[in-house]
């Protein structure tokens, strides 16, 4: 009889969706929630809390996002992905928005067809061993057991880094970050290999941290960036510049707290201005309102917030800013002009 | 009422095609027929619609491409630089190789475990059904995840063999049960081993045709030749001897602690035992179950018949129930193999790198070919299947009750 | 003569001796062991060996329960509560209760929803499990799909009650015509049903929060309750399937004896993941462009189509069992195919293939925990990822496999214990 139901709701939902058109602005405005895929939980960047709320750097991004389009920064619908999901989720329409450490590559940028809006986070693979196993570099490596996490550029790269140094190793692939933290603790593997960002997250997780080094190669780039589908220039136009909204903001010194009143009136920096919607007609090029850059800021702060919020030194996972400080700081954040 | 043996006569009408019989199935075969093709137009339409709007289209080129991942079990030769298509060669070998160890053990297991429960021991028959029954009801992955958490968490990792006052030690300083896997001895083959091998060979084709003489004899002669201490002296003296005249040839190369691991010696994955393991206790419940079904659909008679001609009891079951139930068992035991086959695509919940693993896992994420890489995955099941199925058939016919 | 018998016999009894027990060795608790445990060398080693085990399996388990700890939140308290003795640290069953339950992302003051919703399962099962309960609590059964997708998914009450009227509305329209043919009628049905639903869409727009439950995004289920839903929805869903399948595959019309072949077959010779992984990542190419159905439909949709070509098997075999004469006895009353197959084969076939079917049930039902390679938070789901990942329980094994083990063995095993019940209750023939 259970079917009954199935069937009824089935037809229900489709009566009341409708059609849905190919613009996914107007998809995501007539929804009311953003679809965002985020990782099925990593520490730091996206991770259910104890109440099963959503939060993270990459969350923030998605937050930031929904709350410039729908004037609601709770209005995500958080869909875990995992590294084989990922790429169906967002092509097939799932998703809205893919915000989930993806590195950007030639091949998924041109052969997948999708269209990153920027970067996020410039990461790079590294490795993690025990302090007791006393490795200092990764060259020194040679027949370890590796744990790393399939789907993602990792494997590619180790293999790539074993062979050019001549070394041998031993694989063993696992699916999601919270599947390989066992078996590395336990010491099924003596390495674990992934992005830095992403090991110090784990590491974060652990009941020891200090009993575990991350060793000082870095063996790839990996900018990591939110993406979309090909195809919608529009979507990925709102997308691209809310993040640099985001960035800009902390270069320019707008903060969660100052900018209820930066944008009240008409300040002395026209790029302010421009970029919160008191001068010139920007959010209304993006189809948005004047406001949308505003509401992105308060959603989780700027990036440097959401960053020290979320990573940074004084949380337990504790990552520098690096190359991911503003250019002005000597980093690689370098958000195009408002204007 | 009135009756007809004939159809009405007359010409063909329009609305036969609905009311007559004889038309209308002719109707309703169009009509499923049209449904089915316009579904199918229907997804494929969408199909096309979906990968033109983003941009993609369906090509197998990418089976050519270098694979750019490792492997860490390869029954052939594999790097990182060979193709896809290699890859996903290496994937369908250790697909079959578990399969294969599974349904051995499996059967080895389910057998013994199905003519237990029938035992006339009561404490043995009541721990047997015991066994039946949990592993019956419990999902295999969980099995499977339970068997890779023992691997983890209960035996020592290598790091426990190190160091003057390890915690843990060889098992005769030539096996290790470790967490990563358990490493024996492996044969050194030398120069010269050819000889012993084929004398050992020789040696056991010796045994058989010993017995063959044996059984011959006493069938025509009535002759009792004493076979049983023949053959082990034939087993192993002739290679022994082979073995130190020509110079100890063979050698074993014993696992030892090198580095982060232990080197030599053969290795089986931890990946690899939890899969096998679990599937094997897994499927042999159920086989225990058509073993035991098959058994008592043996006549009582059958068995008291024997028991009269003065046999005992393990004769019985070998020579006169066993023979006779095998007919019953083997339909559901090789349906059982094919569920095992299918099964051990779980291999991908503990790393273990099968077809799941590396064309439907590795390679589907790194090329992004989803389409392509699902597609290929069903046709190699659905061959396996198709193939077992067929000998299946093969063999039942060969042992169907000849009925004249 | 007598008299000298009487001299040489000294004693001739004349009162039966009352009944001896019999030799200690031949009776009660030793007899019984005797023959059970210890007849011959063979079967005495089997019962040293077995009891051994059992020694050992006892004295290792039962501190590890005796001592089992319930109360910490997190896996070093209790090892300190343990204070270095053998006990289990239950307290992540305790602690992740929920969790383990519903999955992490349902509303926790929802909780009595599913909770009340799994009770009346139960209630609505007893008519269709027992032949024996009063018949007009079918009613309820028919009612309680609706009922439960209201309490699981909540929303407005009008969607599921339109649905329900769809179906109501199905039934009399079918009715009506039923008498002309059955097709006739079928069409009918159908089209009624999708009328009213259609009507039925502008009503649920124009009130859409009358008796609203708190919605819950199908995503958002998780735990044991996810592998609760799945099971039911996909056996309840693939039973009529089956029959379809099995009837066409019985069928003389070579076109749809074909079809239901070549799906059955293809079906059962590829593995459920690979399934999962069409639902999960292919399925959505295939779907007109623009709509979206949610991961679980699409989970739901796979597994219904798998479980169906299996009970379609099943049935197959149970239409095969029966007697030859029963088609001929249905034909020669003059019955048509559909009122034949209702009335006289199908009930009989069906009663034939109950064990098989409940086979393939108990089967499916642990498949569900297959979602969780997909990235669903079942109850395998919960415990690989979150629960077993989190900082307070890493390296928790036991305790929590043991659960997923105890909670799928109850399971399982009662719903097979009653299909033997039920089978010895619809052996009508007596043997």
């Amino acid at each position: 009889m259970k079917k009954l139901a199935i069937l009824g709701a089935m037809t229900a939902a489709g009566l009341t969706a409708g059609a849905a058109s190919a613009a996914t602005l107007d998809d995501v405005k007539a929804r009311g929630t953003l679809n965002c895929g985020v990782t099925t939980g990593l520490v730091g960047f996206a991770a259910p809390n104890a109440n099963g709320e959503w939060e993270g750097f990459d969350v923030g991004v998605c937050r930031a996002v929904a709350a410039a389009v729908l004037g609601d920064p709770t209005a995500v619908e958080f869909v875990p992905t995992t590294g084989k999901t990922r790429f169906t989720a967002l092509a097939s329409g799932e998703i809205d928005l893919l915000a989930r450490n993806t590195t950007w590559t030639f091949s998924r940028d041109v052969d997948l067809k999708f269209e990153f809006v920027g970067i996020n986070y410039y990461d790079g693979q590294g490795f993690m061993v025990p302090k007791e196993l006393g490795v200092s570099s990764a060259k020194e490596l040679d027949g370890a057991t590796v744990c790393i996490q399939t789907g993602t550029t990792t494997e590619l790269n180790l293999a790539d880094f074993f062979r050019a140094n001549n070394i041998s190793y031993e694989p063993v692939p696992i699916e999601t970050n919270a599947e390989a933290q066992p078996l590395y603790l336990e010491g099924a593997c003596d390495v674990y290999t992934t992005d830095a960002s992403g090991l110090a997250a784990t590491r974060a997780a652990f009941e020891n941290p200090g009993d575990h080094v991350v060793l000082p190669e870095i063996i790839s780039k990996e900018p990591l960036g939110p993406l979309v589908r090909h195809g919608d220039n529009d979507w990925a136009d709102i997308n691209r510049w809310v993040l640099n909204a985001l960035i800009a903001a902390e270069e320019l010194g707008v903060t969660s707290a100052n900018v209820e009143e930066l944008a009240s009136a008409p300040g002395d920096n026209p790029e302010i201005n421009r970029l919160l919607g008191t001068e010139g007609t920007l959010g209304e090029m993006l189809g948005l309102d004047a406001d949308w850059a505003k509401r992105a800021i308060m959603a989780g702060g700027n990036y440097g917030e959401l960053f020290e919020k979320n990573i940074g030194e004084n949380t337990p996972i504790g990552l520098a800013r690096g190359l991911n400080a503003q250019w002005t700081e000597g980093g690689l954040l370098y958000s195009p002009p408002f204007r | 009422m009135s009756t007809y043996s004939d159809p009405p006569s007359g010409s063909f009408q329009l609305s036969m095609l609905i009311n007559d019989t004889r038309y209308r199935s002719y109707t309703f075969q169009f009509v499923a027929l049209l449904l089915l093709v316009l579904g199918m137009a229907y997804l494929g339409w969408n199909l096309v619609q979906n990968l033109a709007a983003a941009g993609l289209n369906i090509s197998y080129q990418f089976l050519g491409e270098p694979a750019g991942y490792d492997i860490n079990q390869t029954l052939i030769p594999y790097t990182s630089q060979s193709s896809h298509w290699q890859a996903s060669m290496v994937g369908v070998l250790n697909t079959l190789l578990v399969a294969f160890l599974g349904c051995i053990m499996a059967t080895i297991i389910g057998v013994a475990v199905g003519v237990l429960r029938l035992s006339n021991n009561w404490i043995v028959r009541q721990l047997m059904s015991i066994y039946v029954e949990i592993f019956r009801n419990v999902p295999v992955l969980v099995w499977i995840l339970i068997i890779m958490a023992i691997f983890i968490a209960v035996l020592p990792q290598p790091r426990d063999f190190r160091g003057d006052d390890a915690e843990a030690s060889m098992f005769l300083n030539a096996f290790a049960f470790t967490g990563r896997g358990f490493y024996s001895p492996a044969p050194i083959f030398g120069p010269g081993s050819g000889v012993v091998v084929a004398v050992f060979l020789a040696s056991i084709a010796g045994i058989f045709a010993l017995r063959n003489y044996a059984t011959k004899a006493l069938y025509q002669r009535g002759q009792l030749i004493p076979t049983l201490w023949p053959s082990i002296a034939l087993f192993f003296i002739p290679a022994i001897l082979a073995f130190y005249i020509m110079g100890r040839p063979i050698g074993l190369e014993y696992p030892e602690l090198r580095g982060f691991n232990f080197q030599g010696g053969v290795f089986m994955r931890n990946s690899l035992i939890a899969l096998w393991f679990a599937l094997s206790i897994y499927t042999a419940a159920f086989i225990a179950e058509n073993v035991r079904a098959g058994i008592l659909a043996v006549s009582k008679g059958q068995t008291e018949a024997a028991a009269s001609l003065g046999m005992r009891p393990n004769r019985i079951m070998n020579l006169v129930v066993l023979p006779q139930a095998l007919r019953v068992i083997i339909p559901p035991l090789i349906s059982q193999y094919l569920n095992l086959t299918k099964n051990s695509s779980l291999a991908i919940a503990v790393g273990y790198m099968d077809l799941t693993g590396t064309l439907g896992g590795i390679t589907l994420n790194q090329t992004g070919r989803a389409i392509e890489c699902i597609v290929l995955l069903m046709l190699f099941y659905l061959t396996i299947s198709l193939v077992i199925s067929a000998l299946m058939n093969v063999y039942n016919n060969a042992v169907k009750l000849k009925e004249r | 003569m007598s008299d000298t018998h009487a001299q040489s016999v000294a004693f001739v009894r004349d009162t039966m001796i009352p009944e001896q027990a019999p030799p200690a060795s031949e009776a009660g608790i030793i007899k019984w062991m005797r023959e059970n445990l210890f007849s011959g060398w063979f079967n005495t080693i089997l019962t040293l060996v077995s009891l051994y085990f059992i020694y050992q399996i006892v004295t290792s388990a039962y501190p590890w329960f005796a001592n089992g700890i319930w109360t910490t939140s997190s896996l070093a308290e209790c090892r300190e509560a343990l204070d270095g003795m053998t006990g289990a640290c239950f307290s992540v069953l305790t602690e992740r209760w929920n969790q383990l339950l519903f999955g992490f992302q349902y509303p926790n003051d929802a909780y009595w929803r599913p909770t009340l919703a799994f009770f009346l399962l139960i209630v609505a099962l007893v008519p269709v499990l027992y032949p024996k309960a009063p018949r007009n609590m079918l009613i309820f059964t028919a009612i309680y799909p609706f009922l439960a997708f209201w309490l699981i998914w909540g929303g407005t009450i009008l969607i599921p009650i339109v649905a329900m009227l769809g179906f109501v509305g199905g039934y009399f329209a079918f009715k009506q015509f039923d008498h002309q043919s059955f097709a006739m009628g079928l069409l009918a049905g159908v089209i009624a049903a999708v009328v009213v639903w259609w009507v039925g869409g502008f009503a649920t727009g124009a009130a859409p929060n009358l008796l609203a439950l708190e919605a819950v995004p199908s995503r958002d289920m998780g735990g044991f309750m996810l592998n609760m839903i799945l099971g039911t929805v996909c056996v309840a869903l693939s039973l009529p399937i089956g029959i379809v399948l099995a009837l066409g595959r019985q069928s003389h019309m070579p076109i749809i004896k074909w079809i239901c072949v070549i799906f059955i077959e293809f079906i059962r010779g590829v593995p459920l993941i690979t399934l999962l992984f069409v639902a999960n990542v292919v399925l959505a190419y295939f779907l007109p462009p623009g709509t979206n159905f949610d991961l679980i439909l699409r989970v739901i949709i796979m597994i219904t189509l798998f479980a169906s070509a299996y009970i379609a098997e099943v049935i197959r075999g149970g239409l095969a069992a029966l007697p030859r004469g029963q088609y001929e006895a249905a034909d020669s009353l003059g019955l048509d195919y559909a009122q034949s197959t209702r009335l006289i084969i199908m009930p009989q076939a069906l009663k034939i293939s109950i064990p098989g079917i409940v086979n393939v049930a108990v089967g499916l039902f642990k498949d569900t925990v297959l979602v969780s390679v997909i990235s669903m938070f079942d109850l395998v789901g919960m415990i690989r990822g979150p629960i077993l990942a989190s900082t307070e329980w890493n390296g928790v094994y036991w305790e929590l496999w043991g659960f997923a083990v105890f909670v799928f063995f109850i399971v399982c095993f009662s719903i097979s214990k009653y299909s033997q019940w039920l089978e010895r209750q619809l052996a009508t023939d007596h043997r």
